[in-house]
C-alpha cells in the first residue's frame, strides 16, 4: 500500500518535472538544459519574495511564476533564438545557461538548510493506513489538473493549437501564419513556468538547493526520453513507470539506488528504441 | 541476359504504422538488365529501395541476390556484396573536393579489395583511382571539375557524383533513386549514355524515374507501382497501353472531367 | 605515342594535385616557409618553453593541467566535429583512465612510467566497449546519453563503495620531478596534436568526416559506421584516459570528483572558444580559459558562471571562435605586408 501511495506521489513530482521540459522540446525541437536551473531559480524567487521583501506567499508564488516564465523567454528571445536548429550548440548553450544560473546562485550563498518554503496546508491524514501530508495530496491533486489543462490548452486555444502545429511541421505551420519564433518563444516561457510551478509545488517538501536543478534536470530528460520525444501522453505514462520503478528500488535496495534507477532507464530506452516508448518519430531520424 | 534473375524480391510487405507502404511486391532482375521503376508520388518507390539494400526492414517477404537471402541483412553487408544504391536527396560532402568524395567510398572493404571500378583487385592511390572514376563518368579530367569544392558543383555533376560513389565500390547492381530528376533536358541526354554504358560494362541497374519517356529509352522492362502495389510490369509499351497505368497517373483528373460534364 | 600522350597527362594532372596541396607551396621560397611554419613554431616553442620562464611551483602546475585540459579539449572537438559524436561527458574517459592508472600504481607498484601507457590503453579498451550500445544513436541523444555515462559512473562507485568509495584512492606516486611531469604531459599533448591533425587529412580521417557529414552514404558505401565509430571513440577515450591518469599521477590522488563536471565543460568551452573543428583551437582555448580559471579560484564557484557564460557568449554570437578568427587575420596580416 505504502509503494502505491509513495508511487503515485513519486510519479506525479516526474511528470511536474518533466512537462515544461516536454513542451519546450515538443514544440520547438529545444533540449532546454536550462529547465531544471529555472526549476531552481524559481524557488529562490519564491523565497526571496517571502522573505527578503516580505511580500505575501501567494504573490510571492505568482511573482516567481511570472518572473521565471519571462527569463525562460529574454533566454530564447536573446541567446538561443541565434543557434536555432543547430541541435549541438543548443545543448551546449542551455548547459552553459544551466550551468551559470546554479553555480551563480552557489556563489550568491543560496546553500545550505536555512531556504525553505512553507506548504500551503500543514497536518496530514492517513490513506489506507499511510500517512500522507496534505500537502503532498495538494501536489497530486494540482498535478492532475494541471495535465487537464494544457491538455485543454493545446486542443481549444489559438497558441495552443499554433503550438501542436508547430510541432508536428514547422514549415507547415509556418506556411499556415503561425510564426514559429514567436511561438518558440512562448513555448519557451510557458515550459519555464512549468518549471516554476513545479518547483512552487515541490519545494516546500524539502529544502531548496542547487543541486536539486541538476537532479530535475536528469529526471525530466529521463521521463521524457523514456515517453518518447514529442509525446505527452507518454511523458506522462513514463513519470509512473520510472516513478514506481523508484520507489521499489528504493523500497528494496536501497535509496542509493533512486537515481541510477533513471540513468539505467535513459541508457536501456535509447539503446532499445530510441523513438521511446510512445515516440511517434521516424526511426531513421534518429538512429542510423 | 541469362537465366537466372540476379536479383528476387519476394512478396515484400512495409507497414509504417497503420499505413502499407508496399503491399506484397514482388519481382525479378536478370543479369545485366535495366528495369525502370515508376510510379505516382507516394506509391512506394523509394521504400521498395530501402528494403532492398537494409536501410528499412521489411515487415514480411524476402529479398535474394544471386540465390541468397538478404533480407534483414544490414546495409553495409548489402553494398559490401555489390548492391549499390544512390539516394533521391543528395548529400554528398560539400565541404570537400569532388575528387575527395569519391576517396571516401573508396576506402571501403569491397572497394580495397576489388580496386574500384575496372580495378584489378589492387587499389592504388586512392586520389588518382577516384579522378579515374570521376573521369569516366564525366569530370573532365583536365578540367579543374574534379577538384573543385563540391558545394559549388551543378546538380548534374552531383547526380554523376552520386553514380560514381556506387561505381566506386565496382557494383553488380546500381539502385539509382530518380537520377534524372532535376535536370536539364540536355543533361539527361548525356547522362542516357552513360547509363547505356554502364549496362554494357554488365552493371544491373534498377531506376527509379518520374521522367518516363527518358526511362523507356533505356529501360528494357518498366513495373508500375501504385499506393504499394504492383500494377504492371513489361514493356515499355505493354505498361503504357496498360489502362491501369493510365488511371493511376490521370485517374483523378478524369474522374473530375466526368463530375464536371454530370 | 599514344602511350606518350598518355603519359605527359597524366604528370599534368598530378601537378594539378600537388599544386592544390598546400605543402608544396611552402618550398617555393624560404619566406612563404616561415608564414607556414611561423605560427607552429610559436606553438610548440612556447608551450616548451612556458616551464622553463615560470616562476615558482604554481603556475607551472597550472601549465600542466591546462595541458590535460587540452588534451580532454582535443578529444572532444575530434569526436565532436570529425565524427559527429558530440560527447558532453569527457569526465567518464578522465575517471575511467584515473582510476586504473591509480589501481595499477598501488595495488601492482607499477611505476608512473608504465602505468600512464597501460591506463590509456586499458581505459580507452573500457571507454570504447562501456559506450559501444549507444554508437547507434547520434546527435542530441548521444549527447544525452554520454552526458549520463560520469554521472553513472560516480553513482555506482558512492554506491557500492568501490575503489576506496567516496574517500577515493591515496598514496598514488608522483612523476620523479617536476620538470619530468610538466614535459611529459607538454610532450604528449603537442605529439597528440599533430597526430590528430594528421589522423583528419587521411583517407579513414575522410571516412569519419564523412560519417559526420552524412553517414547514410557511407553505409551505402559498404562500411560499417559503428565500426568507424568504434575507432574513433577509441582515439578520444584514449586521450581521455591519457589525461586523467596524468591528473592522478599529479594529484596523487583519485576520487569521484574525476568525474565532476570541470572535466565536461571545460573542454567543451575550450573548444567552442577557441574555435570548433580546427584542433589548434581548442589547446588555445584551454591555454586562455584555465588560467583565467585558476586566477578565479579565489571566487568559488564564481569561476564556473564566468565560464559558462563566456561560452554562451561564443557560442550565440562569435561561433567561429579565436582561432578562425586568428587564422584569417593572419592570411590577411601576411598578404598585407607583401604589397
Amino acid at each position: 500500500m505504502e509503494i502505491l501511495v509513495y508511487g503515485t506521489i513519486n510519479s506525479v513530482t516526474l511528470a511536474l518535472y518533466a512537462l515544461g521540459f516536454a513542451l519546450v522540446y515538443g514544440t520547438s525541437r529545444l533540449p532546454n538544459f536550462a529547465h531544471g536551473a529555472l526549476y531552481v531559480l524559481s524557488g529562490f524567487i519564491a523565497w526571496s519574495g517571502l522573505n527578503t521583501l516580505g511580500l505575501n506567499y501567494l504573490v510571492s508564488i505568482i511573482l516567481a511564476l511570472f518572473i521565471t516564465g519571462v527569463i525562460g523567454a529574454l533566454i530564447y528571445q536573446f541567446f538561443l533564438i541565434r543557434i536555432r536548429g543547430m541541435e549541438i550548440s543548443e545543448i551546449i548553450a542551455s548547459y552553459a545557461i544551466a550551468l551559470a544560473i546554479l553555480e551563480g546562485l552557489r556563489w550568491g550563498g543560496f546553500k545550505g538548510m536555512t531556504y525553505t518554503l512553507p506548504s500551503f496546508i500543514e497536518g496530514s491524514t492517513t490513506i489506507a493506513g499511510v500517512l500522507v501530508d496534505y500537502h503532498r495530496l495538494v501536489v497530486v491533486g494540482a498535478g492532475a489538473v494541471l495535465v487537464a489543462f494544457l491538455w485543454l490548452f493545446t486542443h481549444y486555444t489559438r497558441i495552443g493549437l499554433a503550438l501542436r502545429g508547430m510541432a508536428q511541421d514547422e514549415r507547415a505551420a509556418l506556411m499556415l501564419g503561425v510564426d514559429s519564433d514567436m511561438m518558440a518563444v512562448v513555448a519557451m516561457g510557458l515550459g519555464s513556468m512549468l518549471a516554476a510551478f513545479a518547483a512552487i509545488l515541490l519545494l516546500p517538501l524539502g529544502n531548496i538547493v542547487v543541486e536539486s536543478g541538476y537532479n530535475v534536470l536528469i529526471m525530466a530528460i529521463a521521463v521524457c526520453i523514456v515517453g518518447g520525444i514529442g509525446s505527452w501522453g507518454g511523458a506522462v505514462l513514463a513519470a509512473f513507470l520510472i516513478g514506481f520503478a523508484q520507489i521499489l528500488t528504493v523500497v528494496y535496495l536501497g535509496s542509493h539506488f533512486q537515481m541510477m534507477v533513471a540513468l539505467l532507464a535513459i541508457i536501456l530506452t535509447l539503446i532499445l528504441k530510441p523513438s521511446g516508448l510512445f515516440g511517434q518519430q521516424k526511426e531513421l531520424e534518429e538512429r542510423v | 541476359m541469362t537465366d537466372k534473375p540476379i536479383l528476387q524480391v519476394q512478396e515484400v510487405t512495409k507497414t509504417f504504422g497503420g499505413i502499407i507502404a508496399l503491399n506484397r511486391v514482388s519481382f525479378e532482375v536478370g543479369q545485366g538488365e535495366i528495369l525502370g521503376i515508376i510510379g505516382p508520388n507516394g506509391s512506394g518507390k523509394t521504400t521498395v529501395v530501402n528494403c532492398i539494400t537494409g536501410f528499412i526492414r521489411a515487415s514480411s517477404g524476402n529479398v535474394f541476390f544471386r540465390g541468397k537471402n538478404i533480407t534483414g541483412k544490414p546495409p553495409h553487408k548489402i553494398a559490401d556484396m555489390g548492391v549499390t544504391r544512390t539516394f533521391q536527396i543528395m548529400r554528398p560532402y560539400y565541404s570537400l573536393p569532388a575528387y575527395k568524395n569519391l576517396v571516401i567510398p573508396l576506402f571501403s572493404p569491397r572497394a580495397r579489395r576489388t580496386g574500384g571500378w575496372r580495378g584489378g583487385g589492387k587499389m592504388g592511390d586512392r586520389n588518382t583511382v577516384s579522378i579515374d572514376i570521376l573521369e569516366e563518368i564525366g569530370f573532365e579530367r583536365d578540367s579543374y571539375v574534379p577538384y573543385k569544392t563540391t558545394a559549388t558543383l551543378p546538380t548534374g555533376y552531383l547526380k554523376r557524383l552520386e553514380l560514381a560513389r556506387c561505381l566506386a565500390l565496382k557494383p553488380e547492381i546500381i539502385i539509382c533513386d530518380e537520377v534524372f530528376s532535376g535536370l536539364s533536358m540536355s543533361e539527361i541526354a548525356s547522362m542516357v549514355p552513360l547509363i547505356e554504358r554502364l549496362q554494357m560494362d554488365g552493371i544491373t541497374l534498377i531506376m527509379i524515374e518520374h521522367r518516363l519517356r527518358e526511362l523507356f529509352r533505356v529501360a528494357n522492362r518498366v513495373m508500375v507501382l501504385n499506393f504499394g502495389e504492383k500494377l504492371v510490369e513489361g514493356s515499355a509499351e505493354e505498361v503504357m497501353a496498360d489502362p491501369r497505368v493510365r488511371e493511376a497517373y490521370f485517374g483523378s483528373e478524369e474522374v473530375q472531367e466526368v463530375m464536371d460534364h454530370a | 605515342m599514344t602511350n606518350n600522350t598518355q603519359k605527359l597527362r597524366q604528370e599534368r594532372i598530378d601537378r594539378g594535385i600537388k599544386v592544390r596541396s598546400d605543402s608544396l607551396y611552402a618550398l617555393m621560397s624560404w619566406r612563404e616557409l616561415a608564414y607556414l611554419i611561423m605560427p607552429r613554431a610559436l606553438l610548440i616553442i612556447g608551450l616548451l618553453l612556458l616551464p622553463v620562464v615560470l616562476p615558482g611551483l604554481y603556475w607551472p602546475r597550472v601549465i600542466t593541467i591546462t595541458c590535460i585540459y587540452a588534451l580532454l579539449a582535443l578529444s572532444f572537438d575530434f569526436l565532436a566535429h570529425y565524427v559527429g559524436l558530440v560527447c558532453l561527458g569527457g569526465a567518464f574517459f578522465v575517471g575511467i583512465g584515473g582510476y586504473i592508472a591509480a589501481i595499477l600504481n598501488t595495488s601492482f607498484g607499477l611505476s608512473p612510467l608504465v602505468t600512464v601507457p597501460l591506463a590509456t590503453l586499458i581505459g580507452a579498451c573500457v571507454c570504447t566497449l562501456l559506450l559501444f550500445p549507444c554508437l547507434p544513436l547520434r546527435g542530441v541523444y548521444f549527447a544525452i546519453v554520454s552526458l549520463m555515462y560520469p554521472l553513472f559512473a560516480a553513482r555506482v562507485i558512492e554506491a557500492f563503495d568501490l575503489f576506496g568509495g567516496t574517500d577515493g584512492i591515496m598514496g598514488i606516486d608522483g612523476f620523479s620531478n617536476r620538470w619530468a611531469e610538466q614535459y611529459f604531459v607538454i610532450g604528449v599533448t603537442l605529439v597528440f596534436l599533430f597526430f590528430i591533425r594528421r589522423l583528419v587529412n587521411t583517407d579513414i580521417g575522410l571516412v569519419f568526416r564523412g560519417i559526420k557529414d552524412n553517414d547514410q552514404a557511407i553505409r551505402a558505401s559498404g562500411m560499417n559506421i559503428t565500426w568507424f565509430k568504434t575507432i574513433a571513440v577509441f582515439i578520444a577515450s584514449a586521450l581521455g584516459c591519457l589525461g586523467g591518469a596524468c591528473l592522478v599521477h599529479i594529484y596523487m590522488w583519485s576520487g569521484i570528483s574525476q568525474f565532476a563536471l570541470d572535466f565536461s565543460i571545460l573542454p567543451i568551452a575550450a573548444t567552442v572558444i577557441g574555435g570548433s573543428a580546427t584542433l589548434v583551437g581548442p589547446v588555445l582555448g584551454c591555454l586562455i580559459l584555465v588560467p583565467v580559471s585558476e586566477l578565479l579560484r579565489d571566487f568559488g564557484t564564481l569561476r564556473i558562471v564566468f565560464y559558462s557564460l563566456l561560452l554562451l557568449a561564443f557560442i550565440a554570437f562569435r561561433s567561429e571562435g579565436l582561432m578562425v578568427y586568428g587564422q584569417r587575420k593572419y592570411h590577411q596580416f601576411q598578404r598585407w605586408t607583401k604589397i
